[in-house]
């Protein structure tokens, strides 16, 4: 790919378009890419690049994790987790604190590995956090089935599954967002297909770009994106074709269907959000957490008095319109979810503050 | 709430490890030379300076491709004196083992430990052992103290760097980090990475001898390159502009990192060092690194600057401007 033309065309199509842009990219890993890659600072500047939710750490809300922390100190328990959870702040605590005081935090790669510990360690409780989006969600459903064919009774899931077309749906019904178009998640879109977006360029007339994860894959989606815009068409179409499909992952799919089951849910910043959660199918109860430890005592849940991570992921702010962001709240003393997962906004945005330095 | 407990990311050699050591110890043994916070503390004495430096050794696990604890054990504390421009000299043994630890184990480490002591002609002159009850250690823990010379006049500090200065990598990055990451417990991750220890004397020696100009060196251990270039810009009080298609990187590295989302940068080396010195002497430095076995792939990947004193700056490979920052949180699993 020839960089620096394509970084040409962007610019005569923006300059066709004739007014500032906002895209969104959904996926958190898209916003760690541009930041690691310096995209934005190539862009020309009448293009802004927001982060969407699409971080499943950042729009966990607080009361999903003061439950955890809850599980996390009844004896015989073991939360296994992503890494990115241990860190992000609850009511009143957090994982991290929980461990160091001698809760039974395990981090793990997959939900493989906690089905696995729990196989091999029957007289402990082993309570997978599900926190993720379509891309990871086949793989914990795999583990519940499994979990309930092998009949291992000591593993269960914390689910608060969700899932993107509906988030997206949701922040455009909101409707104080100006999104001119999504680049939409690659990995998450590997599972559903790109289908699954063409209700969004029906019902709301917005581009919509399934883009990979390469900064060069990034440019390719913004000048699609910027192409339909020029053309007066919204449509979904498929840059990453290479791993993406119309109908997705068809086995991946009847698994989710054979677990789970959609329900409304609530984001963080976002607030409850119909259809766009996963919640585990009756027929496996037996294995969610959320049944087996219904009565268990929670705080009352208390929200970070200024954190405005909800309007970041929302799209309407940007971190640096946080009275918050770098100063009492910085990687090391997280305030917001955001400021916690490695793929959050504003963790992106103190790590690179790619756009604010001239090389 | 963050006050009150050690974490783990305490120990993570970022951020939150500066402000525990700043914060913390610092204070209770504050004197000019420990402040300083280079690789080893400097002490005159007449027509002859010692360097003195020590380390702990926590790495899980004992035994990881390309080496063990105690091979890092005695290449780590040899690289902290080499790093202040020492020839090695002498060294402590602090043992702390875990009751249950197979002594045939404990022989492996020990034999790697003195191979590498052979090697470079360093001797062990004290040490202490003690045991802790099967649960409370993981296996063996080791702290080395080294004692080093060095030539008066040579400075090589982190606050040394000048205006103008070549910086250079001695080879690709991010070895150790993921060789051990690779071993890691329950991580079902496999592949051909083998960590990069190794001890780095004799290659930083004739350097100085041949080179007169080097103002700084640092392994990049904990925190990568990445912590590395920040110590030294902040400490020079200069910015540092990198450019990352520069930066050697072996591809199974890239593959790992990019598999588990770690940024290379950041990644642990046992066998790297990064060298600042004078434009002038760069070419005669990059000539003389790549003599040797363990420098053969050195290259010049940055500069010193004048502007944004204190931040490092990448040209990332699209030809985009990033700022390098330091890691924060833990580091998974411990690497050194």
């Amino acid at each position: 790919m020839d960089l620096q033309k394509h970084i040409e065309i962007i610019s005569d199509l923006a300059e066709q378009v004739g007014k500032p842009v906002k895209f969104m990219e959904v996926c958190g890993t898209h916003t760690m890419s541009a930041f690691r890659s310096g995209l934005r600072s190539l862009l020309p500047e009448s293009i802004s690049l927001l982060s969407g939710p699409g971080c499943p750490v950042c729009v966990t809300p607080n009361e999903y994790l003061d439950k955890a922390i809850a599980i996390s100190r009844l004896p015989g328990s073991v939360i296994a987790t992503f890494r990115d959870m241990i860190r992000v702040p609850s009511s009143e605590s957090s994982l991290e604190i929980e461990r160091a005081k001698g809760a039974d935090i395990k981090v793990v790669y997959s939900p493989l590995d906690a089905l696995a510990y729990a196989n091999s360690n029957p007289e402990k409780k082993i309570v997978f956090l599900g926190v993720v989006f379509e891309t990871t969600a086949p793989t914990v459903a795999w583990t519940i089935r499994e979990a309930a064919k092998k009949n291992i009774s000591n593993y269960s899931v914390l689910c608060t599954h969700k899932t993107m077309p509906w988030a997206m749906d949701g922040l455009l019904m909101g409707g104080d967002v100006q999104i001119d178009g999504f680049l939409c998640p690659g990995h998450v879109s590997v599972i559903i297909g790109s289908n699954a977006y063409k209700f969004l360029t029906d019902k709301f007339g917005i581009p919509c770009v399934i883009s990979g994860f390469e900064a060069f894959d990034m440019i390719a989606s913004i000048e699609m994106l910027l192409k339909q815009l020029v053309s007066n068409c919204a449509v979904v179409e498929n840059q990453y074709s290479r791993s993406v499909t119309p109908e997705g992952n068809l086995s991946a799919l009847s698994l989710l269907d054979e677990v789970f089951e959609p329900c409304d849910i609530a984001w963080r910043g976002l607030g409850i959000i119909p259809k766009s959660g996963l919640r585990i199918r009756e027929k496996f109860f037996k294995y969610d957490a959320d049944m087996i430890f219904s009565d268990i005592d929670l705080p009352k849940s208390i929200q970070e008095k200024g954190c405005i991570c909800g309007d970041v992921l929302r799209g309407t702010r940007t971190p640096l319109d946080c009275l918050l962001f770098s100063k009492k709240c910085t990687p090391d003393s997280p305030l917001g979810a955001c400021m916690v997962s490695s793929e959050g906004t504003c963790s992106a945005y103190y790590k690179y503050r790619g756009d604010s330095v001239e090389f | 709430m963050n006050e009150d407990l050690i974490l783990l990311a305490h120990g993570g050699g970022g951020s939150l490890s500066k402000k525990l050591i700043g914060e913390v110890i610092i204070p209770e043994f504050h004197n000019q030379i420990l402040e300083k916070l280079d690789d080893g503390a400097c002490l005159t004495v007449p027509e002859l300076e010692i360097v003195f430096t020590t380390d702990s050794y926590v790495v899980d696990p004992l035994f990881f491709p390309g080496g063990d604890i105690g091979k890092l054990a005695a290449c780590g504390t040899i690289n902290d004196l080499a790093m202040e421009g020492a020839q090695p000299k002498y060294m402590s043994l602090g043992l702390i083992l875990e009751e249950g630890l197979l002594i045939s184990d404990l022989r492996k480490v020990l034999c790697s430990m003195s191979k590498v002591l052979k090697e470079t002609g360093v001797k062990i002159v004290t040490g202490d052992t003690k045991v802790v009850e099967r649960g409370r250690g993981s296996g063996i823990y080791i702290n080395t103290s080294g004692l080093g010379v060095r030539k008066q006049g040579v400075n090589a500090a982190v606050s040394n760097a000048k205006l103008g200065d070549a910086v250079i990598l001695t080879g690709s990055i991010g070895e150790h980090g993921m060789a051990v990451m690779g071993q890691r417990e329950g991580l079902n991750f496999k592949s051909s990475i083998e960590s990069d220890v190794a001890p780095l004397c004799d290659l930083i020696r004739i350097l100085l001898e041949t080179v007169p100009e080097v103002h700084c060196l640092r392994d990049p251990t904990r925190g990568g390159v990445s912590a590395a270039l920040n110590d030294i810009a902040s400490s020079s009080g200069t910015g540092i502009e990198i450019q990352q298609k520069r930066v050697p990187l072996k591809d199974n590295v890239i593959g790992a990192c990019n598999l588990l989302g770690l940024d290379p940068m950041q990644v642990a080396n046992e066998g790297k060092a990064i060298v600042v010195c004078a434009e002038s002497s760069s070419e005669s430095a990059i000539n003389c690194l790549r003599n040797n076995e363990l420098g053969k792939d050195a290259c010049i990947i940055g500069r010193v600057v004048s502007g944004h004193a204190g931040t490092v700056l990448v040209e990332t490979g699209i030809g985009g401007i990033r700022i390098l920052d330091i890691p924060s949180g833990e580091s998974l699993p411990r690497i050194c």
